[in-house]
């Protein structure tokens, strides 16, 4: 076990983007078949550290690591082989707003895996249903739904065809208490009987507790702590204590 | 500030934008040519692009056949020629002003529409989203688009051809006394089948910058709501100022050989 590389890993990540720099040297490591939560402030460049581990942007120095193999700056075939086993949720949702809701959540089953259309629509409406979703929802536009429905599509897209690595970000976000814990209940689903290895974005501290096997809290473009969920309260960091604790006062100012 | 290092600058800028724009073509020709392909989308394209600009195009033919048939027939009145207006009204159309309206019809219909959905596309992560499917987003986006408009302008240009010597026709039969049989016979002996070619290839060029400046601005937007504004306008703009520099090279092209 311990000497299998990680799953994924950020090698010293530095990215410069409108004026500052961003990710300022971020070490992270996302283990196999562990769910990994990053909290932190807003604007701190949460979703940019899923989008450089997507390749959807380009880190200017530093590594990204998939089993121990830079994926930095690959490009062709094995890129797309590589990355044909990630799934991501965007923090919009990011739905194909020219197509129903049962094929943006089949669009890789038919357009990349090959399955025809009637197959990929019966594998949309099972995935829709594990998001509380029912049929009648299949035939509509993402126009004509609410964020949260919006949101609760996106991972079903996200997660169908069982990816191993899977990125969320925010997904409970918008949500109702009760259809977020179903959400939580899904992405727990995926890491505990499917073995995938997830990575998710959370302000919520109850979803961290309940989807988190890790923790790493992201500030100042580095990762400020991380550890196992079960040392969350008691990990004497002042930042990670000023955001459980909800406090303006403290090492973080508010992003105001 | 040197007023040769602004020059300088500028030309640089052009240059990179031209070289880049060279690059999404080249990338665009790939896409069409090669697989995966999806025939689903070009279908869809080809709704979009070709079929629905049908009514525009056509409304622009028939009266610019009209028009064109009133002018030559004054003009050639001139000097006692009226009699060959539906011979320089054929040549005119197929020539020139068929492919040309067509294209710029087009150009105000599809590459603002294009870019404005392939921007909002980009604004919204829908583009990248497709990446993390496992779909090339060039490839099912751009290919589709550029292949319907090289397939769709000659067939509007074709019926553009048709409805514009129709145009010239009713005028000519109605208002200046031609004999109907008369002018349809003359047209057709004197027509070449390269005059109706020439621009029919014309037109499939027009049809790819058409839908190249759609896409590439669309594609390559930034800036949210105001990106998607501003990529509708180059887009338009510059697939009208292309069309006319390529008119011309072709034009110039095909009366040599
Ligand atoms: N595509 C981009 N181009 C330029 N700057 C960007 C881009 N994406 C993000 N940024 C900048 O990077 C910083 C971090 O953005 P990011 O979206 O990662 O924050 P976040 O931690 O996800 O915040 P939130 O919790 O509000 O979603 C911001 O200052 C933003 O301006
Ligand atoms: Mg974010």
């Amino acid at each position: 076990m311990s000497d299998q590389p990680p799953k994924l890993q950020w090698k010293d990540v530095r990215i410069h983007l409108s004026g500052h720099d961003v990710l300022d040297g971020l070490n992270l490591t996302a283990q196999t078949g562990r769910s990994l939560v990053v909290i932190g402030g807003s604007g701190q460049g949460k979703s940019v550290t899923i989008k450089i581990a997507m390749g959807l942007m380009t880190p200017d120095s530093g590594q990204i690591l998939i089993d121990g193999e830079d994926v930095t700056h690959l490009t062709g075939a094995r890129r797309n082989q590589l990355f044909a086993r990630f799934g991501m949720l965007f923090q919009g949702a990011a739905l194909f707003d020219s197509l129903p809701v049962w094929e943006n959540v089949a669009f890789r089953l038919i357009n990349a895996d090959g399955l025809s259309r009637p197959e990929g629509r019966k594998r949309a409406i099972e995935a829709l249903a594990k998001v509380r979703l029912g049929k009648e929802v299949a035939d509509l536009y993402p126009g004509d739904l609410s964020g949260g429905m919006q949101k609760r599509v996106a991972l079903a897209r996200a997660v169908v065809g069982s990816p191993e690595i899977i990125m969320f970000d925010e997904p409970t976000t918008g949500l109702d208490p009760i259809t977020a814990d179903a959400v939580n209940d899904l992405i727990v689903e995926q890491v505990k009987q499917l073995g995938c290895t997830a990575i998710s974005i959370t302000h919520d501290l109850a979803s961290a507790r309940k989807i988190g096997d890790d923790v790493a809290m992201l500030h100042g473009g580095r990762i400020v702590w991380s550890g196992p969920v079960e040392s969350l309260d008691n990990s004497g960091n002042p930042y990670v204590e000023q955001f459980l604790a909800g406090r303006a006062e403290g090492p973080i100012t508010a992003a105001i | 500030m040197n007023p040769v290092r602004v020059v300088g600058r500028i030309t640089l800028d052009i240059l990179a934008q031209a070289g880049d724009v060279t690059l999404f073509a080249l990338k665009g020709v790939a896409a069409m040519l090669s697989p995966p392909w999806f025939p689903r989308q070009l279908a869809r394209q080809l709704m979009a692009i070709g079929y629905l600009s049908l009514p525009v195009v056509g409304l622009t033919a028939v009266f610019t056949g009209a028009a064109l048939a009133l002018n030559i027939y004054t003009g050639g009145g001139r000097f006692n020629a009226e009699q060959i207006m539906p011979q320089i009204v054929a040549l005119g159309i197929t020539r020139e002003l068929g492919p040309v309206l067509a294209a710029l019809m087009l150009g105000g219909r599809v590459s603002a529409a294009i870019a404005a959905e392939l921007g909002a596309m980009r604004a919204t992560e829908q583009i990248d989203a497709m990446r993390t499917l496992s779909t090339d987003p060039f490839r099912y986006l751009v290919g589709p688009r550029l292949l319907a408009g090289v397939i769709s302008l000659p067939l509007l240009t074709a019926v553009a051809d048709l409805i514009g010597i129709a145009g010239g026709w009713l005028v000519a039969t109605r208002t200046l006394n031609f004999n109907p049989t008369v002018y349809v016979r003359n047209t057709g002996d004197f027509l070449q089948d390269w005059d109706v070619e020439s621009g029919l290839i014309k037109a499939a060029v027009f049809g790819f910058i058409v839908t190249l400046m759609g896409c590439y601005h669309g594609y390559n937007a930034t800036g949210g709501a105001r990106g998607v504004g501003r990529a509708t306008t180059l887009a338009v703009v510059s697939a009208a100022i292309l069309i006319f520099l390529s008119d011309y090279l072709l034009t110039t092209w095909f009366s040599r050989s």
